[in-house]
């Protein structure tokens, strides 16, 4: 099996280019909600192969990026605790908070350490009894469980060095907030593939049924993107909107029942707050009260300074949809990878980061 | 922002760039090193090229090699990419208090079969010990000395509208297998880092043609940085065909899983060459009959619009820019 040009197959991708563009009739705007779709799209360049009817908009779905400052600042000061090993995805190390980052913390001393996964947070924490070892718990519903899987075995192993500082989030509410903000209009909702892996394609039915916006789950390569355009564009034209999974080789209607299981009995739902967007009615994930030992909010005190505004970034209008990268004047000029303002410059997934890298060329 | 060295500035992309025009290039200033050249090639009865680098790799043992294969075979490349023919080595070494003798022996094993391989001899060096924790259990250092043939003139401002962009085979095994290894990351593969001289291999691309414009070894920074730099350099634009560039499926599958970009990830024993279009076969040819080059591709041409920018053509046929990376979070691969 070749696990990776199997699924970049030129054939396929054509002929799904082929059908959007002879099936798209109306003028319609697409939210790709995923900031993963976002990357494959650019890296691929797929919104050159799309008709003028399909516009494809950029959701919130780059955790790093909703992260609000005031957090992403306790983050960063969490690493400046005494005796503290922070551990974090290595997505996170660059993120510019108002005073510094954890690479800039790290350089002048703070033991900042890159994981792959919480497990490993886990082993730092059982290798170094004499530290405490805090993870930067920040993600969807798809770190989530892992988190919660690494909580629960520190509490089977009697581990008490081990913490979590939670930021997660969850997906469904901020796209109903986006949509009651009544801010933009959309035609169709390509759903993030890896968040429905854990949830269930069954958590989007509200957007088809409540809002009336047709909904198709996928996954993450250009044959993947193409074929969710090629269905939404598909349930436009008939006028219906319905939830469908285009990414059924990794998602069932039921989810991983046993990654939620997880997730349910270490944290519950709470309202958060999320760049740009704000307070998110029960939108973020926080400890059981039988877990709070492990939360890191709870057993430090971690020093708070109030944010610093960033004049001129337009990361919040972004992450709604409401503003592209090229409207921001930072975009490019101030704000670049090698030096950035806000966070989506810098993750992974983010929008503008995805612009700027992967900026499509007028060279064609 | 505090006014510190980080660790992406030693990734080999924008932030080491600046890194280094304004802490060296600009205090130390002279023509021979602003050139910014793998080595620095100058008169001297005959033209000598003249490079140094330092080898300080994680883990020291990976496969395919050590951080002795890399400290002869990355010094002896940055002499070939000028089209020179290798001479002499220096050796300094640092050692951490508490280093194994039998570990010693071996990376001295691997320096010594490389430099009999490059045909390059050491012949001055240095060894100092240092306190437990002040290096991670060695540090190396060469510098290499080497002559440049008549009538060759490689540089990385020569590239010209037209030419040919060649790679001497797939890209980005040495990043992933040292990666492979690394604590915290380690996962199972039989791929083995590509790690070796290119001397042969070039004096083989010499012979056919002394036309050869540019060369580069794709180190830090990956094939993405060398032909960005070549680009910037040379004022032109490259184009690049995506499905044409020679890469293993591991390495694929690797750079997907752990969230990184294949022509960003360093080589240790592949190069890049812009080669005139009509001695473009020829090159090829040759390269094809030596073992470093028998993957050897040719990935696509030098234009004149839009100077400065590398431009990759997807399997889908549409295009995108291509920038450096901007600091990975991948250090010590070499």
């Amino acid at each position: 099996m070749k696990y990776v040009s199997e699924f970049r197959n030129e054939t396929l991708s054509r002929g799904l280019i082929a059908r959007i563009r002879t099936s798209s009739r109306t003028s319609s705007r697409l939210m790709e909600f995923c900031g993963g779709h976002t990357n494959t799209i650019f890296r691929y360049g797929i919104r050159q192969l799309l008709p003028g009817t399909v516009n494809m908009v950029s959701g919130p779905g780059c955790p790093v990026c909703v992260t609000a400052p005031s957090d992403l600042d306790r983050a960063i000061a969490a690493a400046g605790i005494p005796d503290v090993i922070l551990t974090t995805f290595g997505d996170m190390m660059r993120v510019p908070g108002s005073y510094t980052s954890l690479q800039e913390e790290k350089a002048a001393g703070a033991d900042v350490r890159v994981v792959y996964s919480p497990v490993d947070a886990l082993t730092t924490a059982m290798e170094n009894p004499d530290k405490s070892v805090i993870f930067l718990g920040i993600g969807f519903e798809t770190t989530a469980p892992t988190v919660a899987a690494s909580i629960l075995e520190a509490e089977e192993k009697g581990i008490d060095n081990y913490f979590v500082l939670s930021l997660h989030k969850i997906c469904p509410p901020v796209i109903r907030a986006l949509l009651d903000s009544g801010e933009i209009v959309l035609n169709g909702l390509v759903c993030p593939g890896h968040v429905s892996a854990v949830t269930g394609s069954g958590i989007w039915e509200f957007i088809a049924s409540e809002y009336g916006i047709p909904c198709v789950v996928t996954g993450f390569e250009p044959p993947d993107v193409l074929r969710a355009i090629s269905m939404l564009v598909a349930q436009i034209e008939r006028g219906e909107a319905k939830v469908e999974n285009a990414y059924s080789r990794g998602v069932r209607s039921d989810g991983n029942p046993l990654a939620l299981d997880m997730m349910e009995r270490v944290f519950r739902e709470d309202d958060a707050e999320w760049r740009g967007i704000g307070a998110v009615k029960n939108s973020g994930l926080v400890f059981r009260k039988a877990f709070e030992r492990f939360d890191a909010e709870k057993v430090f005190e971690i020093p708070s300074k109030p944010p610093l505004e960033r004049k001129g970034c337009l990361c919040g209008e972004i992450l709604r949809g409401v503003k592209m990268p090229g409207d921001c004047p930072l975009f490019g000029r101030a704000c670049t990878p090698a030096s950035p303002v806000g966070p989506c410059m810098v993750s992974s997934e983010g929008t503008c980061s995805a612009y700027y890298r992967y900026g499509e060329s007028d060279a064609g | 922002m505090r006014d510190k060295i980080i660790l992406a500035h030693g990734s080999g992309g924008r932030l080491s760039q600046e890194l280094i025009e304004e802490s060296f290039i600009t205090p130390l200033s002279n023509p021979l090193l602003a050139g910014l050249a793998d080595s620095a090639v100058f008169d001297f009865n005959g033209r000598l090229a003249f490079t140094t680098d330092s080898y300080v790799v994680n883990p020291i043992f990976f496969p395919g090699g050590d951080i002795g294969t890399l400290a002869v075979s990355g010094t002896v490349n940055d002499l070939a990419m000028s089209g020179a023919r290798p001479l002499y080595m220096s050796l300094a070494v640092i050692l951490e208090e508490g280093f194994d003798r039998n570990d010693l022996r071996r990376v001295v094993a691997s320096i010594r079969e490389v430099s009999l391989e490059a045909g390059v001899e050491i012949i001055t060096g240095d060894t100092k010990v240092v306190t437990r924790g002040a290096v991670d259990k060695i540090f190396i250092n060469t510098a290499g000395i080497g002559v440049v043939p008549e009538e060759v003139n490689i540089s990385g401002g020569n590239a010209k509208p037209g030419d040919i962009v060649i790679v001497s085979g797939t890209m980005g095994d040495h990043g992933i297998a040292v990666l492979s290894k690394r604590e915290g990351i380690s996962f199972s593969t039989t791929l083995e880092s590509d790690c070796a001289p290119l001397s042969g291999l070039v004096t083989k691309m010499l012979n056919a043609s002394r036309q050869i414009r540019c060369m580069r070894d794709p180190t830090r920074g990956g094939l993405v940085t060398s032909l960005n730099e070549i680009a910037g350099q040379s004022r032109v634009s490259i184009r690049i065909d995506e499905e044409k560039i020679p890469m293993r499926e591991e390495v694929l599958s690797a750079c997907e899983m752990l969230g990184l970009d294949p022509l960003h990830v360093a080589n240790e024993g592949k190069l890049v060459a812009i080669v005139p279009p009509e001695d473009a076969d020829k090159v090829l040819s040759a390269m094809h009959h030596h073992s470093l080059g028998e993957r050897a591709a040719v990935i696509g041409e030098v234009s004149a619009e839009h100077p400065g920018r590398v431009v990759m053509k997807t399997f889908l046929g549409t295009s995108r820019i291509i920038d450096m990376p901007t600091g990975d979070l991948l250090p010590r691969i070499c």
